[in-house]
């Protein structure tokens, strides 16, 4: 007790921890978690402590936390020593110049190029299993991020149902290939099929998106995760439309060409369906990077940073969301199509409501808004768990639990993810200075119509 | 019609499975109360309260005996508050590693919603490595007998434990939320958090204790669910999507709507369940929700963000 003008006024001296103790104590429970999280052994239903003691009680744990250790004491010294300061002064000139080049156009053409070329050859000369993988993992899930970066990135929803439309997608491919237990009575080809897909995806976006968009953005995200689960319980119940938990009935064809006195078909080999997915993925990047700067792209770019000014500078803004909403579940539907084909045989269990997620995890890994940069995170994502499988360094069961960690600490530490588009970067900043808002959740401003 | 032969056979499980919604509800519509944010780690909230209980009660109860008067009592007792302690320290947690650090940078929405997924993502699976991925029963506490009938409905001791438990917390809140210091914080920061803290309400503060509220509620339901049908890695999933559609029908943000709404969800989808086949019982929510949003889209009684009451 002090005495301040006569009266005893408490003073609460405040105890504060050493910020640093604080941090070395993050580390250490960082340390922990990791080492739970790559314990390769599985929980059961009747020995719970089972993972915890693989976990904790050997002597891997100290080396997780020796090695948390070793990265505070080297944040530290990076800290007290202000390395981070000293590096970007360095630097500076060097970034500046990298940024002008890296903004020619001349240099973008070219990395572009070096790009397709590097697709085109280099699985040519891998293995028969990754080749596997980069077509039925990296390029069904980089044609999905690419639209999903619609949704996401560009519009500033949050759709956590978009594998329903692809789901969509594969089994009115089913359909249409006669493969259901229902037919129509024909059969038509795959690449058919494509623009019937997309139609298909497009008039459920809209139907969906119609009722929810009117109002806050953010109910989409919940109406879109009860929608998958709809479409899934449809797909299960359904059993003499859509065969069940036992999948289609007969296989879906594959593609073929058969026109004009060409004949091709594709088979289960998988580089000619390499090249058939780079096609489509060459035309949908184009075709979206043409909208990006076309008046729809600039109509999400207002609403996205201010959706009041926008509506009030004549944006329809329910309008664009439902467009951009609509759009990614065409694309979505898309690869459906070619996924359905591409392996001849779905069920149910090939569209579960993690795999939105997952999508979405691409999308913000890569850095939404820009689609180098979901293409590369997309790519990585999808190749690398599937090194780590063949390594057995993860189990499969574990890379949803990874993937909500990638999503939340991307959030925290860079939200912008791995290869930012400039402009969303921008908002961000913006967004923590409140300036724009950097998103479409907010009411509708037109209000209900 | 199909509803008048066994309209008192379902309405009597819709009452119970209304209240665990009702407690679910209230998480989210805290939440969003004072944040305008879609906790979607609420339904995590909520396994674990499940698996906290679970854990409790089986290292209490000898297998195969079924413990009666006091004993259950107080086994009922003690994996309420396990679930619900349990429950609050998990959305403590949430609210302080995930929520707390894009709060002082005033992240967009957007941002919040995808870690909000994220981490619901992360903790179940979690969940799920650690704890098996199979169904667990919880074990008997009681012996499940019928108490009463009302209308040729039989009315067991569980749901009257659920029921009884639920409107007694509910109440709680109630009280919590409109005589007490801590809700007049709450109802300042809903209303608005600047004016509120210009007028001296530690907002973090007020935001970690609305989150704890939620969370204990939250665990709690998820015990009482995991007696009612089984405790599941993915046990949240459906009732925190159900939950939220009963916090829209009754009015985002408003408690007592959120009561209502839970309330009147886990009645309508009892009851449709006389109509058509139990498969399809999971649709009904979804179905409320969009009818909800395109017709009143404010709810039963209406949101009330300013006030969270």
């Amino acid at each position: 007790m002090s005495q301040v003008g006569g009266l005893p006024v408490r003073v609460k001296r405040s105890r504060k921890v050493d910020p640093r103790l604080v941090r070395l104590f993050g580390w250490l429970v960082l340390g922990a978690l990791l080492r739970l999280m790559t314990v390769t052994t599985e929980g059961t239903a009747t020995d719970h402590t089972l993972v915890l003691d693989a976990a904790f009680k050997s002597t891997a744990l100290i080396w997780w936390l020796l090695g948390a250790v070793a990265v505070w004491a080297l944040t530290e010294l990076w800290r007290a020593r202000k390395v981070g300061s000293l590096v970007s002064d360095r630097t500076a000139g060097a970034r500046k110049q990298w940024r002008t080049v890296s903004d020619r156009k001349l240099t973008r053409q070219l990395a572009v190029l070096a790009l397709v070329l590097a697709a085109l050859i280099i699985p040519n000369l891998m293995s028969e299993f990754y080749q596997r993988v980069l077509v039925d993992q990296v390029a069904v899930f980089v044609l999905l991020a690419v639209g999903l970066n619609v949704v996401v990135g560009w519009s500033g929803l949050l759709d956590l149902g978009y594998i329903a439309f692809f789901a969509i997608g594969a089994y009115t491919t089913a359909y249409f290939t006669g493969s259901l237990p229902v037919t129509p009575g024909f059969r038509l080809n795959p690449f058919v099929i494509l623009p019937i897909a997309v139609i298909v995806c497009l008039i459920a976006g809209l139907l969906l998106g119609a009722p929810t968009l009117r109002l806050r953005g953010d109910y989409l995200a919940i109406v879109t995760l009860g929608f998958h689960e709809i479409v899934q319980l449809f797909l299960v119940n359904k059993n003499n439309w859509t065969g069940g938990n036992q999948g289609v009935s007969k296989p879906i064809p594959h593609f073929s060409i058969n026109i004009f006195g060409i004949h091709y078909q594709w088979t289960l080999d998988s580089m000619p369906y390499w090249y058939l997915f780079m096609g489509m993925l060459a035309i949908v990047v184009f075709l979206f990077a043409r909208l990006e700067h076309s008046k729809v792209g600039r109509s999400w770019t207002a609403i996205r940073e201010d959706e009041v000014a926008a509506a009030a500078s004549g944006v329809p803004t329910v309008k664009y969301k439902l467009m951009a909403f609509s759009i990614g579940a065409s694309t979505s539907g898309l690869a459906g199509v070619l996924y359905g084909s591409r392996l001849g045989y779905i069920n149910p269990a090939s569209f579960p409501v993690v795999l939105s997620i997952t999508v979405l995890s691409y999308v913000i890994f890569g850095g939404m808004g820009a689609i180098i940069g979901v293409i590369a995170g997309a790519a990585l994502l999808t190749f690398l768990p599937a090194v780590f499988q063949e390594q057995n360094l993860v189990r499969q069961e574990d890379i949803p639990m990874w993937i909500g960690a990638i999503l939340v600490v991307m959030m925290l530490f860079r939200p912008q993810g791995l290869i930012p588009s400039r402009r969303r970067r921008r908002e961000l900043r913006l967004a923590q200075q409140g300036i724009a808002d950097a998103d479409a959740m907010s009411e509708a401003p037109e209000g209900r119509q | 019609m199909c509803l008048s032969q066994h309209f008192w056979q379902f309405l009597i499980p819709g009452i119970t499975l209304g209240c665990l919604y009702a407690l679910i509800a209230i998480g989210y519509t805290l939440v969003y109360g004072v944040l305008q944010l879609i906790n979607f780690a609420h339904s995590e909230v909520f396994m674990t309260g499940g698996f906290a209980g679970l854990f409790l009660v089986q290292a209490l109860v000898t297998t195969g005996v079924t413990p009666h008067g006091t004993e259950s009592v107080l086994y009922v007792v003690l994996g309420i508050c396990c679930g619900a302690i349990f429950g609050g320290i998990v959305a403590f947690l949430l609210e302080r590693v995930a929520y707390r650090p894009l709060r002082r940078r005033n992240a967009p929405r957007l941002i919040y919603l995808i870690t909000a997924i994220g981490a619901s993502l992360f903790l179940f699976n979690l969940a799920g490595k650690l704890f098996g991925r199979d169904k667990v029963n919880v074990p008997e506490l009681y012996t499940n007998g019928v108490v009463f009938t009302v209308f040729g409905a039989q009315v067991r001791v569980q749901q009257i434990i659920i029921v009884c438990t639920a409107l007694g917390m509910m109440l709680m809140l109630d009280a919590v939320v409109n005589r007490t210091k801590l809700g007049a914080g709450i109802r300042a920061v809903a209303q608005d958090s600047q004016t509120a803290s210009l007028m001296g309400v530690n907002i973090n503060r007020v935001i970690s204790q609305t989150f704890v509220i939620g969370g204990l509620l939250g665990g709690a339901a998820g015990f009482l669910f995991g007696t009612y049908l089984n405790v599941h890695y993915q046990m949240g999933f459906l009732p925190g999507i159900k939950a939220f559609a009963a916090a829209v029908l009754g009015g985002i943000g408003n408690i007592r709507g959120a009561m209502i709404g839970g309330l009147l969800l886990g009645i309508v989808e009892s009851l449709s369940q006389s109509c058509m086949s139990s498969q399809w019982i999971d649709v009904v929510a979804f179905v409320v929700l969009i009818l909800v949003l395109m017709f009143r889209p404010t709810g039963i009684l209406g949101q009330r963000l300013g006030r969270a009451a």
